[in-house]
């Protein structure tokens, strides 16, 4: 369970995190939405202690991220596949290498190594690709190989930043049918931070939305679709203010 | 003014604490040899074979132009195989080691922090510690160490080449017999005269690195900002060079 505890993050004087608390249970994927720059990313980076919390904390299966030492961060960010906006390959490194890395990491022998990484790109159906370079993909292709990267390590979450952003809608149809069938096939919790509403309610088992720093309602998707609040209502609906 | 003044310390005492703890996180890193074994191969490839045209290139000419203006300054004055003592102490101590060093801060300190730079605002560097390295010994301690060791392998076989191409210029155009050039060459030679000038460019090329690393890691801002990493690398580097130069030569000769 990943919960957030009361998290504060503030950048040059401004409170982009302010109390935000949630909990993530074992097995489901939270969709956390919110307006452009409400600290969604913010939030994610704290789960894997890539950023320090200013007060709170987030407490992954009972151990609070910001107390951890380096090999406990270490072994947490094992435990974590963390699925980059921009899929974040290394342009120096093929597809097969850049899926193979946090696995050459863990000096797994080479033909676990190597099935591995079949497995995760037939999972994100990019077999085909091994030996090309990140530039040689299109931005769809990246993204994808960002979550067979993730999926690689076999982790027990899986937290996906912004994972349709800049795609054409049928790529995003296709990415949303990729983290279901992930979380299907694999049993992984994960976190999706998005503002794409059609993102949310196809992958989301619940629903959080950020604003202002806080959480402003947390629910099921059919409870999210009829919220009556109208900072939620306004997101949702897409309408200006 | 007050406001301004305090704030510009307070600025200074930060980048002071950044670099402080940038250096403790690059000592705790050394001991993990797994992880910077790999890319160190590929780093030493990169900062000292792929440099390698363009050092060479510096010392080849400076070694002819030494060899001609040695021989206008002394013709008629001083003995001319002095010219061979000229081209290899100049070489040695001081034009192979600083003008080496001056290229290298621009073709490896600015790739250095061009690339890390673009790791960082691109998420790799992130990307990376999701995958449970530790980007100082990933990426830095390699860059740092094949810095260490390069650039003297590098500025070595520059000085060999400054002196060869100041002996075939003696020998074309000043008229100078090989003899006459190697007794000059051999005229105040000391020991003390090679180890200067590599031990000099192992501080180069540490310095250089370290620099690019430093600045490479804390870009922010995009691409203005991998440009402005890039050229602050290169002009701090260049800066460093010619004050270190400065201070070996105080303190070793």
């Amino acid at each position: 369970m990943i919960q957030f505890r009361d998290l504060r993050k503030a950048f040059n004087g401004r409170a982009v995190l302010d109390g935000f608390t949630l909990e993530v249970q074992d097995g489901e994927t939270m969709v956390i939405i919110g307006f452009s720059g409400a600290g969604k990313s913010v939030a994610l980076k704290h789960v894997v202690g890539l950023l320090p919390p200013d007060g709170g904390d987030v407490i992954v299966d009972g151990r609070a991220v910001s107390q951890l030492d380096r090999p406990g961060l270490t072994a947490l960010r094992g435990e974590i596949g963390y699925v980059f906006q921009f899929a974040a390959l290394f342009d120096s490194l093929t597809v097969e290498e850049n899926v193979a890395l946090g696995l050459v990491r863990r000096r797994l022998p080479e033909r676990e190594i190597a099935t591995r990484v079949q497995d995760a790109l037939r999972l994100v159906d990019l077999p085909d690709t091994a030996s090309r370079y990140p530039a040689e993909l299109s931005g769809g292709m990246r993204k994808r190989v960002g979550i067979a990267r993730a999926i690689a390590l076999r982790p027990r979450y899986i937290l996906y930043d912004e994972p349709t952003t800049g795609l054409d809608p049928v790529t995003s149809a296709v990415m949303d049918q990729l983290m279901v069938r992930t979380q299907e096939q694999l049993g992984v919790t994960g976190i999706v931070v998005t503002h794409d509403m059609r993102s949310a309610y196809t992958v989301g088992d619940r629903i959080a939305m950020l604003y202002e720093g806080r959480v402003r309602q947390v629910g099921s998707v059919a409870e999210i679709q009829g919220s009556s609040d109208p900072i939620v209502r306004q997101f949702i609906e897409g309408r200006p203010a | 003014m007050i406001d301004r003044i305090g704030r510009y310390a307070l600025d200074r005492v930060r980048a002071a604490g950044r670099l402080g703890h940038f250096l403790a996180d690059l000592v705790r890193a050394v001991p993990d040899v797994a992880t910077w074994r790999g890319p160190l191969v590929v780093q030493m490839r990169k900062i000292g074979v792929d440099s390698l045209p363009v050092a060479l290139f510096i010392a080849a000419f400076t070694g002819v132009v030494l060899a001609l203006q040695a021989s206008y300054t002394f013709t008629g004055t001083v003995p001319l195989y002095i010219v061979g003592t000229v081209v290899a102490k100049s070489m040695m101590l001081e034009l192979g080691p600083v003008l080496t060093g001056l290229a290298l801060s621009g073709r490896v300190g600015a790739s250095v922090a061009a690339e890390l730079g673009t790791m960082k605002v691109t998420e790799q560097v992130d990307a990376l510690e999701t995958l449970a390295y530790d980007p100082m010994a990933y990426l830095v301690v390699p860059r740092v160490l094949a810095g260490t060791v390069m650039v003297p392998l590098v500025v070595a076989l520059g000085i060999v080449v400054g002196i060869i191409t100041g002996w075939l210029t003696s020998l074309s155009l000043i008229h100078l017999s090989t003899p006459e050039f190697v007794k000059g060459l051999k005229l105040l030679y000391q020991f003390k005269d090679t180890w200067f000038g590599l031990a000099k460019s192992a501080s180069f090329g540490l310095t250089i690195t370290l620099v690019g690393c430093l600045l490479g890691l804390s870009t922010w801002g995009g691409a203005e900002g991998v440009g402005r990493s890039t050229t602050r690398a290169v002009v701090i580097s260049a800066m460093l060079i010619l004050m270190l130069d400065a201070f070996w030569a105080v303190v070793l000769l």
